[in-house]
């Protein structure tokens, strides 16, 4: 660094990454990320890519984003908008402007900017900054395309595979400007290209290239940002997104309970990765099988519990749509599944790669007959994996299909994750038949407390039985039409379900004395978590009490809701919570928070509408 | 173990009296019986449909799962727990209508399922509806002026989803049917065994022209693995090949000996004249062809998902949830 370089401190800052869908910047970003959680920042994540497999090139609907967060406290979200915007080409700068803060410092390379490229973004002319109205001194224009060719010239690389090195300027570039460690990039291109010794090579001198470019061409930046960790936590951490966290939550689970994992899926945006991670780790007797259809992902997924292992699917709300049937019929021969939605834009196919909270009455009630089944929405990437866990944990020890709702937000964001210690986590133990029932045994003989059937897993000698979607008599287990039998099932499924404890529902915030309690469920927690923050740092009383156990609700629910003068139920569908919320709790009258645009919620937008509501 | 007929009994069966069901389901008792895998070893997994009653009257494990989805539920029983014997049963709208998909990737998957379906060309438990086997014209309650559309034939759905076993039986022939029953079981991979069933309901008399052993000797061939394809009440007719097709041909006469008729060769990888045997019979003057018509061994999913997962584990160093954690780029906050 040069003397005369100032080097200011940040709290937190929000780098957006945008060019092209083929420019690689999910790599750059996720390069970024892990090199800022390693130095112990707090780090949130949000990849926002196009749905069209590959959109033309240059074109504005082939814009691909990744934005950081990175702050020295902890940070619940990805940011509302960012204070450095890479933009690659035209179109990108064009559609990824508006994700910029005023004052933000723009990164553009210059030879994306040709007349073809304008035209293709949609520029009138040449003046794309004018056109825009942004500043030019807060650009850093710079010939990126050329420098790159420059640098890679002696590599014998042909032009096409140094440009898919552009990315990797852009980089080096944010990471001298945030005073990043390089040797973490180094490492991390090392290992992804560990079979490409040429590619991680000029990956790698392409960085320096671009740090090197920053170092020396300062003048059109003031500063250099750093950003100092405060409030550590002690621990080993990995960068993990909510796929790759739920699937570790099974893995865990799985193992924790002794039982084989066996995946049944069929590959649909964003919920895939789920099925590709797990399909990884065949070493830890991981089945997954990819099926023909959703319906034979979940059916063979129920198979298999009924043959004794952990049976999960994943999918998302199309896929429920198609799993509800065999949904059902776990849900009559009381067995355990695990039913993974990864929520996106509906309805029908929607907005594949987008986010919405759109599934949830779908969740709760979308099969025929009486049909209680638990719903538990994980809060964060990091969460997926306990909320895996605890969903495996439920349906194995009571019986039952449960469903996890994730959503495209947290499944594709990431976050540094403490590594976890099993032995730290709770048992899971299957409510086995015991020996000692052998010919006393009939397959709906229950638990009288938790109304918990025993399980007679195939292989179990004198334990031969029939299960099926037909009703059933409740003490033989044979067919049975009767209709008080078939008002008991129906009662006995319901308390199972009710009876199965879950944590009370946490206050945070102003709990004691807020004008407004803010509630959500699943997913927006960060958002929420922030908007609270940002009203308390400005004198508001708030408090929010976040849902992540759906059904059964916690016991305190009513009484938390009841608690407070005002309430918002924030969720980002037409009022599917705040339905559910209404119906459970006798008087229940909550203001409501709306917005269905497939994308996270934007803190400012909540923190200005919550305070209008205070002001109701 | 020892097993008589009895030791997989349960239950009184719930069908129309002459329903082909019966017959079926008393085959399979012995069938079981003469393979000899425990009861508690065994599951019986059906879908929706008369037919799919059975695992009721099953002294075994069992499910009787919702419509169509047997073959894709019997898919996961069998890939999670392999020691398990899996029989899927579906009758012809189970299996070919609704499931139709699941019966195709079961086969294409060549998981180790002795998938039989009974065919009765009707929906019965609806109460008379035209199903995927019956025959253009068909008159039912849904085709008051018969059907317009052509039936799926069992066997080509098998073939053309790369099936490598595929046999039939007549439901009211006992002894055939334990035999194909027990072959389904001896063979590696999915067994489909098609068994003609009658509905005395609905459509009564669908399998007529083979469903008594005078009828079976006039219009039917037993196929059997190494032997000549020879039929008739004395045994006189044998089938040759001419051309691309088969043909009849009467021993003795034209100077036809035993020696020029067409051996059967149910392991032949190429399933041609296989298929040819499958789709003889209904109106084109051959003979219905029973039992075993193609018996071809190949790897079976579940085998291959077992060995993949021992050969990865014997390649990867983690083994276990906190050996898996360690892979990945992990960085100390101190």
């Amino acid at each position: 660094m040069s003397d005369e370089l100032e080097i200011k401190e940040l709290e937190e800052v929000v780098v957006r990454f945008s060019g092209d869908s083929g420019d690689g910047m999910q790599l750059a970003g996720n390069i970024f990320s892990t090199v800022s959680a390693t130095v112990g920042n707090s780090i949130s994540t949000f990849p926002d890519y196009p749905a069209d497999i590959r959109a033309p090139q240059g074109s504005l609907t082939g814009v691909s984003g990744f934005q950081v967060h990175i702050g020295a406290e902890q940070v619940y979200t990805p940011g509302d908008k960012c204070d450095v915007l890479v933009a690659m080409n035209a179109a990108a700068l064009k559609t990824q402007y508006r994700y910029a803060k005023p004052g933000a410092a723009i990164i553009i390379d210059t030879d994306s900017f040709g007349p073809k490229d304008l035209e293709k973004a949609a520029f009138k002319s040449n003046d794309y900054l004018g056109e825009m109205g942004i500043d030019p001194d807060r650009v850093i224009a710079c010939p990126i395309s050329q420098m790159v060719k420059d640098c890679l010239a002696d590599s014998g690389m042909d032009v096409k595979a140094m440009m898919k090195c552009r990315n990797m300027f852009a980089l080096g570039l944010v990471c001298w400007l945030f005073d990043r460690d390089l040797d973490v990039a180094f490492n991390y291109l090392k290992e992804k290209f560990a079979k490409k010794a040429g590619v991680a090579e000029a990956n790698i001198k392409v960085i320096k290239a671009g740090y090197d470019y920053g170092h020396n061409t300062h003048s059109s930046v003031a500063n250099v940002y750093r950003i100092e960790t405060k409030h550590k936590v002690p621990g080993r951490y990995m960068d993990i997104t909510g796929n790759k966290a739920t699937a570790y939550g099974f893995i865990a689970a799985a193992e924790k309970a002794g039982l084989k994992l066996y995946l049944g899926s069929y590959p649909i945006t964003p919920a895939t990765d789920v099925l590709h991670e797990l399909s990884k780790h065949k070493s830890l007797g991981v089945t997954t099988v990819q099926c023909e259809d959703e319906i034979a992902g979940c059916a063979s997924a129920l198979g298999a519990s009924f043959a004794g292992a952990l049976g999960v699917t994943s999918t998302s709300g199309p896929g429920i749509c198609l799993k509800s049937e065999a949904m059902n019929l776990a849900v009559i021969m009381e067995l355990p599944l695990v039913v993974l939605d990864v929520q996106r834009g509906g309805p029908a196919t929607g907005l594949p790669t987008k986010s919405e909270q759109t599934d949830l009455l779908q969740c709760l009630f979308g099969r025929n007959g009486e049909s209680p089944m638990p719903v538990i929405a994980a809060t964060s990437p990091t969460d997926c994996f306990d909320a895996a866990y605890q969903a495996s944990k439920m349906a194995l020890e009571h019986m039952t299909p449960v469903i996890l709702m994730t959503d495209a937000y947290i499944a594709n964001g990431s976050s540094a994750f403490k590594l976890p210690n099993l032995a730290d986590y709770p048992a899971i133990n299957p409510p086995y038949v015991p020996e000692e029932l052998k010919g006393k045994w009939a397959p709906y003989l229950r638990n009288e407390d938790t109304k918990v059937r025993y399980w007679a897993v195939p292989g179990r000698e004198g334990f031969e039985h029939i299960l099926g979607g037909l009703e059933k008599d409740n003490q033989t287990g044979a067919i049975s039409t009767n209709p008080e039998n078939h008002d008991l099932m129906t009662r006995l499924r319901k308390e199972k379900v009710d009876k199965i404890p879950v944590p009370d529902l946490e206050v945070l915030g102003d709990k004691d004395d807020a004008d407004l309690l803010i509630v959500g469920f699943g997913g927006t927690f960060g958002h929420l978590h922030a908007a609270m923050d940002t009203m308390r740092a400005s004198g508001k009383k708030v408090a929010m009490a976040h849902f992540k156990f759906i059904n059964p609700l916690p016991k305190n629910t009513s009484e938390v809701l009841l608690k407070y003068k005002k309430v918002v139920v924030a969720e980002q569908n037409m009022g599917q919570l705040a339905s559910w919320l209404r119906m459970k709790v006798d008087g229940f009258v909550p203001y409501q928070f709306n917005q269905v645009k497939g994308q996270p919620f934007v803190v400012e937008e909540l923190v200005n509408a919550f305070e209008d509501i205070l002001k109701k | 173990m020892n097993y008589t007929a009895q030791d997989f009994k349960k239950g009184q069966p719930r069908w129309c009296p002459g329903c082909g069901d019966h017959f079926f389901l008393a085959s399979l008792h012995k069938a079981m019986a003469e393979i000899g895998v425990d009861p508690w070893n065994t599951a019986v997994i059906s879908g929706i449909g008369c037919s799919s009653r059975l695992p009721h009257y099953m002294a075994t494990y069992g499910m009787n799962t919702i419509h169509g989805r047997a073959a894709a539920i019997a898919t996961g029983a069998k890939v999670a727990n392999p020691n398990l014997t899996v029989w899927q049963v579906s009758g012809d709208g189970d299996g070919l209508a609704i499931g139709g998909n699941h019966f195709i990737h079961a086969n294409r998957r060549n998981i180790n399922l002795n998938m039989i379906l009974l065919n009765n060309r009707i929906y019965g438990l609806t109460k008379g509806q035209y199903s995927p086997t019956s025959p253009r014209g068909f008159v039912s309650k849904s085709s008051p002026y018969g059907t317009v559309e052509d039936p799926f034939r069992p066997a080509e759905l098998c073939f053309g989803a790369r099936g490598h076993f595929f046999a039939r039986a007549v439901a009211t022939d006992a002894p055939a049917t334990v035999e194909v029953l027990k072959a389904a079981y001896q063979h590696k991979g999915a067994s489909v065994c098609e068994i003609l069933q009658n509905c005395v309901i609905f459509n009564n008399g669908t399998h007529d022209s083979v469903y008594t052993k005078e009828g079976r000797a006039k219009n039917a061939i037993y196929v059997e693995h190494g032997k000549p394809l020879i039929f008739g009440e004395n045994n006189e007719f044998g089938l040759i090949q001419e051309g691309f097709g088969l043909k009849i041909v009467e021993i003795g006469k034209n100077g036809i000996t035993e020696k020029d008729i067409l051996v059967h060769d149910a392991h032949c990888e190429d399933n041609t004249l296989q298929l040819k045997l499958a789709l003889m019979g209904n109106g084109d003057g051959f003979p219905i062809a029973l039992g075993v018509i193609r018996d071809v061994e190949a790897p079976t999913y579940d085998e291959s998902v077992t060995s993949q997962i021992e050969e990865v584990k014997a390649s990867k160093k983690y083994h276990n949830f906190a050996e898996l954690l360690e892979t990945n780029d992990i960085w100390e906050v101190k």
